[in-house]
């Protein structure tokens, strides 16, 4: 290596030393040393095999030890598990969603399709916020939909949506959807087509043929797709901010309410590396898709 | 053998009314004359008269330009040597590291890259302020940065690169004549995406803003937290019409660019 490699190499790097690994290290000292003070000696401190155990262990100890943190704790644990429910039931509709449109996509015809690509990049695109906050008006107990729905006569009374569960996973949906949609259509898009030809003329009827065809063979893009939406749903803070109700529990939002309301930093910290803890397992198996879909592309 | 049935048209034009009719309906009641959000009170265009006015929003604006600006290009030059490093450098000690540290920010909740930052800003005692929200919007989106330029270093014939330095190119030179030009379309769409980061975020701006300097997601966000308001559609319009008329530019270019290129190569094959 000659010191123009070593430059080039040592800036970026360094940077992230210090701007990404520096800042996660006292996040993980911070609610490392609150272990330290609050449990006592004779506990199994921190063992790095069963990290998840210990953490867990440490809050579960917290519950006798200190009353505010009792309160706080299932908080945490309730918005843990609510943050995996919804995120999931969010991949869900979204895969249910962007399946038959990355479909539809993959089998226009072949003009339409760089037009119907940027109608999906483009919201992509679109501030965040802006598209959360869109959903507001719709959503409102005097909002669109609730109008148009009053007017067709389905319902008689305005349905309350906005600061409900239901709000949230129409939220992750609406801007997660892209995510699903790219990478099912990108392998849809890969798919032999004379492979449904074939079945089709061995006397597989259509549906079926989709059935056991298509589906199967866009597994890895349904399977990336879902990471996708289900990873960053998980932390999710604006989305349940804005158009979920008091009772909706997400983790992200209440880290982010709870450090500014609360200040209580050192908890803060706890929730952040379980948060972290719990990503690692669907981050390993989107990276396993990942390598898989590498290696049947050699 | 695809056939484009009825089904597929009926799931692509309800797919496509779910993405857009959100936003068009933001459109529409931003030129609306009445005050309340949901009525009708006639075509106006008064709401972007009064945003245009409102000297919070536009300080707000003008930070988070300043920010975006700033960080997207530092971004870039950071994330496209982060790429070349990790293409190019072949194995060197810490190489994994490297790689995780491209890897992982694309992945961690914006809470936590938030809390840490500000955790860290607060441990070496840097006041919060445009500077902070500037190195914590280049640290995350140099990662996209790298990781849409390698993709492009990856894919392109490294012989042109070793061509030049057999006819007696500098590394250096090589990478500015030949790489560099090969790449740039990867360098751009990265900055544009680091600048479209950087604009957008508000969960890291929260954390590490200080009272100081307050971006436009930031006002925008508390502004809404308060309910729909006719000003905050009037910014959602003017905001999705630049994304609007961004991408849809971007993407025409791109397929001149390719239809310039296949004549060209057109040409070179019909010239030897």
């Amino acid at each position: 290596m000659n010191f123009r490699r070593i430059f080039l190499f040592s800036i970026p790097y360094i940077w992230l030393l210090a701007l990404f690994l520096a800042p996660f290290l006292i996040v993980l000292k911070i609610s490392l040393s609150d272990i330290a003070l609050a449990i006592p000696p004779y506990t199994p401190t921190l063992d790095l095999s069963g990290g998840w155990v210990a953490f867990k262990d440490f809050f579960s100890q917290l519950d006798f030890e200190n009353f505010t943190f009792l309160a706080s704790d299932s908080l945490y644990w309730k918005s843990y598990l609510s943050s995996v429910q919804i995120a999931c039931i969010s991949t869900f509709i979204c895969l249910m969603i962007g399946f038959p449109i990355a479909y539809g996509m993959a089998n226009a015809p072949q003009e339409w399709q760089p037009t119907l690509m940027l109608l999906v990049i483009l919201p992509f695109w679109t501030s965040f916020l802006i598209r959360v906050y869109s959903l507001i008006g719709i959503l409102s107990q005097d909002g669109i939909l609730n109008q148009f729905l009053l007017w067709l006569g389905i319902i008689g009374e305005p349905l309350v949506i906005l600061n409900t569960n239901w709000a949230v996973y129409i939220g992750i949906v609406y801007t997660y959807c892209p995510f699903m949609i790219l990478p099912i259509y990108a392998t849809l898009t890969k798919l032999d087509a004379s492979l449904l030809e074939a079945a089709e003329d061995l006397g597989c009827s259509r549906t079926s043929a989709f059935w056991q065809i298509t589906v199967p063979l866009s597994k890895s893009g349904i399977i990336a797709g879902c990471f996708l939406v289900f990873i960053p749903a998980l932390g999710e803070f604006v989305i349940p901010s804005l158009l979920g109700g008091s009772s909706t529990l997400m983790i992200g939002k209440v880290l982010f309410e709870e450090f500014f309301a609360n200040r209580d930093w050192p908890v803060a910290g706890a929730v952040a590396v379980i948060l972290l803890l719990i990503l690692i397992i669907p981050i390993v198996l989107y990276q396993r898709n990942e390598q898989k879909m590498m290696e049947a592309k050699k | 053998m695809r056939r484009f049935t009825w089904f597929n048209a009926t799931s692509l034009t309800l797919g496509f009314a779910f993405l857009y009719i959100p936003m068009l309906i933001v459109i529409i009641y931003s030129f609306n004359e009445s005050k309340l959000v949901t009525v009708w009170g006639g075509f106006s265009t008064k709401w972007y008269g009064e945003l245009v006015q409102n000297e919070a929003f536009l300080d707000a604006a003008l930070v988070t330009f300043k920010v975006g600006l700033v960080s997207s290009v530092i971004a870039t030059i950071l994330g496209t040597m982060a790429a070349y490093v990790l293409v190019r450098g072949g194995r060197f000690y810490g190489r994994t590291l490297f790689s995780g540290m491209i890897y992982a920010p694309l992945v961690m909740p914006e809470v936590i890259t938030g809390l840490s930052l500000l955790l860290l800003f607060i441990s070496i005692g840097l006041d919060r302020g445009i500077v902070t929200i500037i190195l914590a919007h280049t640290t995350f989106s140099m990662c996209y940065v790298s990781v849409v330029v390698s993709s492009r270093l990856v894919s392109f014939d490294r012989s042109v690169e070793e061509a030049a330095l057999d006819l007696g190119c500098t590394p250096f030179d090589a990478f500015r004549s030949v790489t560099l030009p090969i790449i740039a379309p990867a360098v751009i769409s990265g900055w544009l995406l680091a600048l479209t980061l950087s604009l957008d975020d508000l969960v890291i701006a929260s954390f590490v803003a200080g009272p100081s300097a307050t971006t436009l997601p930031i006002k925008v966000f508390s502004s809404v937290r308060l309910g729909v308001s006719p000003e905050i559609n009037a910014l959602s319009t003017i905001l999705i019409g630049i994304v609007a008329l961004g991408t849809v530019t971007a993407s025409i270019t791109t397929k001149r660019a390719v239809v310039r290129r296949r004549h060209e190569q057109q040409m070179a094959v019909q010239a030897g």
